[in-house]
């Protein structure tokens, strides 16, 4: 059953996505007619222009709304399946494991475009398999709170290794480190963008096909299984989709908060419920979300860029507060 | 047609089995009613048959038309065995109509589009759960009787030939607890098979057509009513005095617990 109002409201997002993807591809510290924004991307025209809209802006505002769209999806598919209105896409152990990795290879003077992505990944999908094994030993295998204490525990203590690690470094180390954990698209190029791309496409089609699973999944363990549902399988694949789908983002961008968190939450206050829809929505959600933050980011005080991770919440908490009463 | 044989079940770290050589069936047709004290493995029944994690099955096999459990395909199980859980709470609210459609996952899986037959399904089955009116209400509105007949729609709406119940009168004012049974009655009546977990001891003792009574992970006691509720059977498995009579009104064996002290 889909309501009548969802092909509408998923009309309009998708417009107002279209809309704010060519405001953020026009608008920068050089503003750029958007005549000319086609025959820029195609390469015609003033050589500078040309050069600021294929190199800087379009793989930027391109990773923005990979990003977006990535986390969004991940934070819906995690909420229903771990059946926690908090969980968010990091949770798995995922920002924690990640930023381990990033200040090690940091603080190992590995800093180029392709090792500090890699390192943060690493340390992401080490930390996901930690909370799941941990979760697994502690015998909760189908109960989610066991796996949402887990990834907790595993993140607390990602934080105490980064300081400890970090109490010793030197301090243009540390500004470093705390600048990445605040998340940027600002070095975005298009073999980061290509990554995320395949990352997004793979995990973002699979959490597609299993959304009639993990709507059953979402009402609990004894009610999903007596639908036929495989519980343990089918939990396991989302936790560890959506985490590497975390993971993938964080690898492109650092740590951009709230937007898992807030997203799921927006899309479900627009009356959308079934996850197939949900997830859709949370990705075009997520992904407006990301390009008007970076935009916001870019425009607010240039020269200098504001932290996306930052501007996510404050632009995402007004909405959530507005959204909480309609959650019921 | 469900039928459990020699069944033994554990639990990790427990200190004797849950459910030790446990045989009984629920026939279609037939409303079965499976009773005993907390602890004496009725929920692990249901477990079991839905192979639940967490509950090890040590020997023994449960069986649905003839077909083990366990070499049915999940979803082939749910489209012949509707089963409500004891509990169940909701986190995130939905309207009920779209609750009770979920009951047709076992026949639609990841893709078909519902179709008329399920439509249909759904509608029967919130109208014969007599929550039709709820339909656009959320889940989060619903009184606990209002609730618990959501979730026998949702079951309903799966269509099988046999339904399981876990306490499913739990919460329920005196109206709601006889509406279900009425509904399980009529269930029954129509050819299904209603196998119902519950503590209303005289409840069931009216609807039922047959008990069977657990204690301790054993079948203490099984078949008509008039042969399980019995003072000399009950007593020692609840460890309580009893009498039982006859209810005036209807004529069921009813039990009175007593007093230990006489007031």
């Amino acid at each position: 059953m889909v309501s009548r109002r969802t092909p509408v409201l998923a009309a309009a997002a998708l417009l107002a996505l279209a809309a704010l993807t060519l405001a953020a591809v026009a608008w920068g510290s050089v503003h750029i007619p958007v005549r000319a924004l086609a025959a820029a991307v195609a390469g015609h025209g003033d050589p500078t222009t040309v050069a600021i809209v294929r190199t800087l802006r379009l793989p930027r505002v391109t990773l923005a709304l990979l990003v977006g769209a990535a986390l969004g999806m991940s934070g819906g598919a995690l909420q229903a399946t771990l059946r926690n209105a908090l969980a968010e896409p990091y949770l798995l152990g995922v920002s924690g494991g990640a930023a381990v990795g990033a200040v090690l290879a940091t603080v190992a003077g590995l800093r180029g475009p392709f090792m500090l992505p890699l390192a943060a990944f690493g340390g992401a999908v080490v930390a996901i398999v930690a909370a799941l094994l941990v979760s697994r030993a502690a015998g909760g295998r189908a109960d989610p709170r066991v796996l949402l204490m887990a990834g907790v525990i595993i993140g607390a203590f990602a934080n105490a290794a980064i300081m400890l690690v970090l109490a010793g470094a030197p301090a243009d180390t540390v500004r470093g480190a705390v600048w990445w954990m605040m998340g940027s698209v600002a070095g975005a190029d298009w073999r980061g963008v290509a990554a995320m791309g395949a990352y997004l496409a793979v995990g973002g089609a699979l959490l597609l096909v299993w959304a009639r699973e993990i709507d059953i999944l979402a009402l609990g363990v004894e009610p999903a299984a007596a639908l036929g549902v495989d519980v343990e399988r089918s939990a396991r694949r989302v936790y560890l989709v959506s985490a590497l789908l975390a993971a993938a983002t964080v690898a492109a961008a650092g740590l951009v908060g709230f937007v898992g968190l807030i997203v799921p939450h927006l899309v479900r206050g627009a009356g959308v419920r079934r996850h197939r829809a949900l997830l859709g929505g949370a990705a075009v959600a997520g992904a407006a979300l990301v390009v008007g933050a970076d935009l916001i980011a870019r425009v607010a005080r240039p020269p200098m860029d504001l932290p996306l991770g930052a501007v996510t919440a404050v632009l995402g908490v007004p909405f959530f507060l507005v959204q909480l009463r309609r959650l019921r | 047609m469900i039928t459990f044989e020699h069944l033994v079940v554990e639990y990790p770290r427990a200190a004797r089995a849950a459910l030790d050589d446990v045989s009984l069936e629920a026939a279609r047709g037939a409303f079965t009613a499976v009773v005993g004290p907390n602890g004496s493995g009725k929920s692990t029944l249901v477990r079991a048959l839905l192979s639940t994690p967490g509950a090890m099955m040590r020997a023994g096999v449960v069986r649905v038309d003839g077909r083990p459990v366990r070499a049915l395909p999940r979803r082939e199980l749910a489209r012949r065995v509707a089963v409500v859980p004891q509990r169940e709470d909701i986190v995130f609210p939905l309207p009920v109509g779209e609750y009770v459609a979920l009951g047709r996952f076992p026949h639609t899986g990841a893709w078909r589009a519902a179709n008329v037959a399920d439509e249909r399904a759904v509608a029967q089955a919130l109208e014969r759960a007599g929550v039709a009116a709820l339909r656009e209400r959320s889940t989060a509105e619903l009184s606990g009787g209002e609730w618990q007949r959501v979730r026998i729609a949702r079951a309903l709406a799966q269509g099988g030939e046999a339904l399981v119940l876990d306490e499913p009168t739990t919460f329920l004012d005196v109206a709601h607890e006889m509406a279900v049974f009425e509904l399980c009655s009529a269930l029954a009546a129509s050819g299904v098979a209603v196998l119902v977990v519950s503590h209303q001891l005289n409840l069931v003792a009216r609807f039922a057509h047959r008990l069977v009574l657990l204690d301790r992970g054993r079948v203490a006691a099984h078949g008509a009513p008039a042969d399980v509720m019995r003072a000399d059977v009950l007593e020692p498995v609840y460890g309580w005095p009893l009498v039982v009579t006859h209810d005036p009104a209807v004529g069921a064996p009813a039990l009175v617990p007593l007093r230990r002290t006489s007031a």
